[in-house]
């Protein structure tokens, strides 16, 4: 239990409670989907020629005030996402000390009950997607070079432990977005009884082509549709 | 029918407790659950050893003093059913059932099957009324109320307090009792007054009992036996989440109201 249950009631503020806790998750949680779907924009111009996608990389770089002001608030988002998930858990851990000797679960998703298993493998990927995609440090399949990006990735994927473990991220991503796409709504207080079905079909929808936007990659590389140059 | 049960017993709230196996003889298809029950005991009672101990009042599904996981499901799992309405029709000769009582920390377990559910007293103590001179009845439509919010408002106000919810919930959250608290209140024009001030305590007051959070799974939807609907927690979050925005320090220290 939180040290804020010992607090007068008046005095837990939003932060404190379970209900603001998951209202920035959704917040933050969507500003992180925004990310997803423009980095996705971004990486389908490798299925142009090699000049375009080098091109948006040299023009990200141009505008490092954009950048810098994308990358802070995604790190900001992450570390609040990440921050009220774990808290979140830890009470949820201390809710029930004594467990079922049998429980059913009657109606939630698999999705839905695996979303603190499927948020920490996302996060362990991030951290080696940026090692081995954005900082070079890690670059397995063969010579980083940071002004080639179209290379980078087909030799980074060709290494193809690395595309498994992408792929397998991005199943757990589309499953985290699964829930969490049409959650956001619910935390932010918003559900109808027409439209939250609709929520969740899109939600559902959104979740399935956002993952096979990114596996189509590593597949494309391994199966030989892109090759380096 | 003879059925095997497997029943949590614990003697007191500081016993460990453990499963123990009965059979139940001779049971009727039109006994309920709780009559079921009731013959064990009686023949445990002529044995000479302890009956299990088990909340119940009405025995006609609105009390909401009733209730404990059937085989993993609160209330045993029927659609709008309390475990008094549950009747033995649904089973069959040689079942074997686990019944264990609601678990929560905010739960404690006074005996067997019984809980020590005060902590939804005091989560609507905190704010669960509307503050109103009383006297003679008022005149009926003297306050006009749109039908589409005297619907909801029944709706959310069919909840009887039982705590299959919490019990559901992989997170033991109140989430849906609390919401359908909230949600009763803030679709009707007495309960504008309070309505902030409502929404930040029933919050917080849910936070103090231990409650963990809602993850909008709906396994508290799909055991409630009044079919309370998820609608309730998402109208909780957002006079919550408003309330919080509003609220002005001094008001809450004053306590005004």
């Amino acid at each position: 239990m939180s040290a804020a249950t010992n607090l007068p009631l008046a005095q837990l503020r939003f932060w404190d409670t379970t209900v603001g806790k998951k209202a920035v998750m959704a917040v933050t949680g969507f500003i992180l989907f925004c990310f997803i779907v423009g980095h996705l924009l971004g990486n389908l111009q490798i299925y142009e020629p090699p000049e375009k996608i080098n091109h948006y990389s040299e023009l990200l770089k141009s505008m490092p005030s954009l950048l810098w002001g994308t990358r802070i608030i995604l790190l900001v988002s992450v570390v609040l996402h990440i921050w009220a998930s774990f808290a979140l858990w830890l009470l949820q851990r201390a809710a029930r000390p004594v467990s079922y000797v049998k429980k059913v679960n009657a109606h939630s998703t698999y999705a839905s009950r695996t979303m603190m298993w499927s948020g920490p493998i996302i996060l362990a990927f991030v951290i080696y997607h940026l090692l081995n995609f954005t900082f070079g440090t890690v670059h397995p399949g063969g010579p980083f070079d940071e002004h080639n990006v179209y290379n980078n990735v087909v030799t980074g994927f060709q290494f193809w432990p690395s595309s498994a473990f992408y792929i397998i991220a991005m199943i757990m991503l589309c499953y985290h977005l699964y829930h969490g796409l049409w959650s956001m709504f619910q935390s932010l207080g918003y559900s109808h009884p027409v439209y939250t079905p609709w929520i969740q079909r899109g939600a559902k929808i959104a979740a399935i082509l956002i993952a096979a936007g990114y596996i189509s990659i590593p597949v494309s590389v391994l199966a030989g549709f892109i090759k380096p140059v | 029918m003879k059925l095997i049960l497997h029943v949590w017993r614990q003697k007191n709230a500081q016993d460990r407790g453990r499963m123990v196996r009965y059979e139940v003889p001779g049971v009727n298809e039109h006994m309920s659950f709780l009559e079921m029950l009731d013959v064990l005991n009686q023949g445990l009672i002529e044995k000479g050893e302890d009956p299990i101990a088990f909340d119940h009042d009405c025995r006609e599904g609105i009390c909401g003093m009733c209730g404990f996981m059937i085989d993993g499901k609160a209330h045993g799992g029927f659609k709008g059913t309390t475990v008094c309405q549950l009747h033995m029709r649904h089973f069959k000769d040689g079942d074997e059932l686990y019944l264990e009582p609601w678990r929560a920390a905010a739960f404690p377990v006074v005996k067997d099957l019984v809980v020590d559910r005060s902590a939804f007293d005091r989560i609507i103590a905190a704010g669960g009324f509307i503050s109103v001179p009383t006297g003679s009845a008022p005149d009926g439509n003297a306050i006009p109320v749109r039908k589409q919010d005297a619907d909801l408002a029944m709706d959310a106000a069919a909840c009887i307090g039982c705590g299959a919810c919490v019990a559901a919930c992989p997170n033991a959250a109140a989430a849906l009792f609390v919401g359908a608290k909230i949600s009763h209140l803030a679709h009707l024009p007495q309960g504008q007054a309070e309505r902030n001030r409502r929404a930040l305590s029933m919050v917080r007051q849910m936070n103090r009992e231990g409650f963990a959070n809602c993850t909008n799974i709906g396994e508290c939807e799909a055991a409630c036996p009044k079919q309370i609907k998820l609608e309730v927690i998402a109208q909780s979050n957002a006079d919550y989440i408003r309330a919080a925005f509003r609220e002005r320090p001094e008001t809450v220290v004053s306590g005004v109201g």
